[in-house]
């Protein structure tokens, strides 16, 4: 899960972490008011989207008067933001975070997030700050420092100095960098985050220390124990269909294709999706019923997939291991009743019951055609839709 | 022989009286795996359908003489059964369960370090060794004994292996699902080690996703070390990048973990890689005759 860039800092405030004084706004008099409220200019405004780069789209100002606060503002609200991760759709700006203004000096990148590789939270940084942190790595790996957590010691304080002393910062900065680092480490694990990223972390012309920009992602596997930062969750970030699709436990997401999937399982959906690039055509989704889907899902899952008007087909992969194909078989039946399927539809059905599933199917009389084996699968669909 | 389970293992279920739980017991029961008892805290002494029920791991391990423990404890509760099993001698302990916290499992994977149990999971659908026993939710009767080993993150996909080497009559030494989640407890080059090890298995499937270089890690211990011949598929070639993860995630890969250079690094070591996952088989035998 993601939240808003005010409320990642007002977590961050919560763990000692210093970030500028601020506050969200939801029009232009309020930004204004505001603005008076933190003190002396200059401010910065910043659109509050879940997508990085809004600074490159017009969704960063620095204003000099209050009033220059209020134009800002009202200029952004009900902009469609587009930057490099919100594709090209964009994104309507609702909220504002007005700010105090910083006098940056100079630039860092730090992250939190959980390696794979050595199963530990690991801490990543580099000087190189403000920057798309992506190209440093590819271009000079060498400017970025990382350290492992020991989960039982934490971030201790030699590791967090040892960064410290790599990212380049003198004695004075390095005893500001040490706890900054420490409490962002204990913000991540006490709400378990799986990223949690500042950049830049800016030092301002007296030498100060703040965390100018914050990202925060959460595993959602966790948020059942962490209900204040569930309800930080802002639907309208999110897309309408997967947040549809989450609600019957089926797991959604939407691509540019046009041959609609319904698989169980993930691996299977990946691999569905890519036999179907191999014959030629494109996937329109991706979507996971999971391990017991039942009729009410399957029928749910049949329309999710049909909201999507570029789908011209539909193909239905199950491997049926716990769930039985005659249940699978069912559903399909009971949606294309429901709901009326007027693409074609190919369904390959494997696993536990498939002849009573195979035999249900025939025995309908709907327009659906069977398959035997996802190649086959592959083949019929894409013959369908491209003809 | 097979790899990690065999005719001889006695199992626990760890969440025995849960749904979920006691209808894969009495699965695995059914397939002829020696399903000893179970564990639900406050049901000690207690039975359900035919078996015991103990308080702890360590009552169960101690009544039945178990060695292996299946998890199906919710995710509130998995980290804690893992440990749970580890702490109480159990050699292999496999965790069903999807849906465990990603901090909790990094716990889990300190607290393991120098005891001897193994962990296969979270977030998996088991182990099985055709014909003599099988943990876990994966249908029993896809599967057949034979020569061929087969390793999977996903649980689905391993069935579409398993049912293609089935039908053109090749089984299986064991197949095991070690799960999809990012911190788990056995990696690919460690079941690929135990097959190269395992006299019985002649070749393997293995099964990869796109992230991480887990598959990497695999394929380098084939090209250096493995007398086996090994097939496999990458799953993900077109799944949209970084939409599962932050980009923070892809930069400590180190730029690894796209389909395509996956595929490209395990050709190169020496696995025949199946552009589709309708030809996992067929990679296999390109390379092996059964």
């Amino acid at each position: 899960m993601n939240i808003h860039e005010y409320q990642a800092k007002a977590i961050l405030r919560h763990f000692g972490v210093p970030v500028p004084e601020g506050h969200v706004v939801y029009n232009g008099n309020s930004a204004r008011d505001w603005a008076k409220r933190l003190g002396e200019g200059p401010w910065a405004v910043k659109a509050q989207i879940h997508a990085g780069g809004r600074g490159k789209g017009g969704g960063v100002k620095i204003a000099k008067t209050a009033d220059e606060v209020r134009q800002y503002a009202r200029d952004m609200f009900g902009m469609t933001l587009v930057t490099h991760q919100t594709g090209p759709e964009g994104k309507i700006v609702k909220r504002v975070l007005v700010e105090e203004g910083s006098n940056i000096a100079d630039e860092f990148y730090i992250s939190f997030l959980v390696d794979r590789a050595t199963d530990r939270v690991t801490l990543m940084a580099s000087a190189e700050g403000g920057v798309n942190i992506e190209e440093v790595a590819e271009k000079t790996p060498e400017k970025l420092f990382f350290e492992a957590v020991d989960p039982v010691a934490g971030l201790t304080a030699f590791q967090a100095r040892k960064v410290a002393f790599k990212m380049g910062f003198a004695m004075p900065q390095v005893k500001q960098a040490v706890p900054i680092l420490m409490n962002l480490y204990t913000a991540f694990v006490e709400s378990d985050c799986s990223l949690l990223e500042i950049n830049p972390l800016i030092q301002t012309a007296d030498g100060k220390l703040i965390c100018l920009d914050a990202k925060l992602n959460f595993d959602d596997n966790a948020l059942f124990r962490h209900l204040r930062i569930r309800d930080l969750r802002d639907y309208e970030e999110e897309d309408a269909m997967e947040i549809e699709a989450g609600q019957y436990d089926l797991s959604y997401i939407a691509l540019d294709g046009n041959i609609g999937c319904m698989v169980n399982g993930a691996g299977l959906a990946m691999a569905t999706m890519d036999i179907i690039q191999l014959y030629g055509s494109s996937p329109a989704n991706f979507l996971d019923v999971g391990g017991s889907a039942t009729i009410e899902r399957v029928t749910e899952a049949f329309k999710i997939i049909l909201s999507d008007k570029k789908v011209k087909g539909i193909l239905v992969n199950i491997f049926g291991g716990i769930m039985k194909c005659d249940v699978i078989a069912a559903g399909i039946i009971g949606a294309a009743k429901q709901i009326g399927i007027e693409v074609p539809l190919v369904v390959r059905l494997e696993g536990t019951n498939v002849e009573l599933g195979k035999k249900m199917l025939a025995e309908s009389g709907l327009n659906i055609v069977s398959a035997d084996g996802m190649a086959d699968a592959a083949e019929k669909i894409v013959k369908a839709v491209n003809g | 022989m097979s790899i990690l389970i065999n005719k001889n293992t006695k199992v626990i279920t760890q969440g025995i009286t849960g749904a979920t739980g006691l209808f894969h017991a009495n699965g695995a029961r059914d397939y002829g795996t020696q399903m000893v008892g179970g564990v639900t805290p406050g049901k000690g002494g207690a039975s359900v359908d035919g078996f015991p029920i103990f308080n702890t791991v360590e009552d169960a391990v101690n009544e039945t003489g178990a060695t292996a423990s299946v998890i199906y404890v919710p995710p509130i509760g998995s980290a804690d059964a893992i440990m749970e099993a580890v702490d109480a001698g159990i050699e292999l302990v496999i965790c069903i369960t999807e849906g465990v916290p990603v901090l909790d499992m990094v716990k889990v994977k300190k607290y393991m370090e120098g005891r001897n149990s193994r962990l296969i999971g979270p977030n998996c659908p088991g182990v099985i060794t055709p014909g003599e026993c099988k943990i876990g939710i994966m249908p029993g009767y896809i599967h057949k004994p034979g020569p061929v080993g087969v390793l999977s993150r996903s649980g689905t996909l391993t069935y579409e292996a398993v049912w293609q080497l089935t039908s053109r009559d090749i089984g299986q030494t064991t197949c095991v699902g070690i799960g999809g989640d990012p911190v788990n407890g056995t990696s690919h080059l460690d079941v690929l080690k135990m097959f190269e090890a395992d006299p019985d298995t002649k070749a393997v499937i293995m099964i990869g996703e796109i992230g991480g270089d887990a598959e990497e890690q695999a394929a380098e211990y084939v090209r250096d070390h493995m007398s086996k011949p090994v097939a496999a598929f990458i799953a993900g070639a077109t799944a949209p990048p970084g939409k599962r993860m932050g980009h923070a995630g892809a930069i400590i890969s180190g730029g690894k973990g796209d389909a395509a250079s996956k595929k490209a690094f395990l050709t190169e070591c020496g696995v025949s890689v199946a552009d589709s996952p309708a030809e996992m088989a067929e990679a296999l035998l390109k390379i092996w005759k059964p």
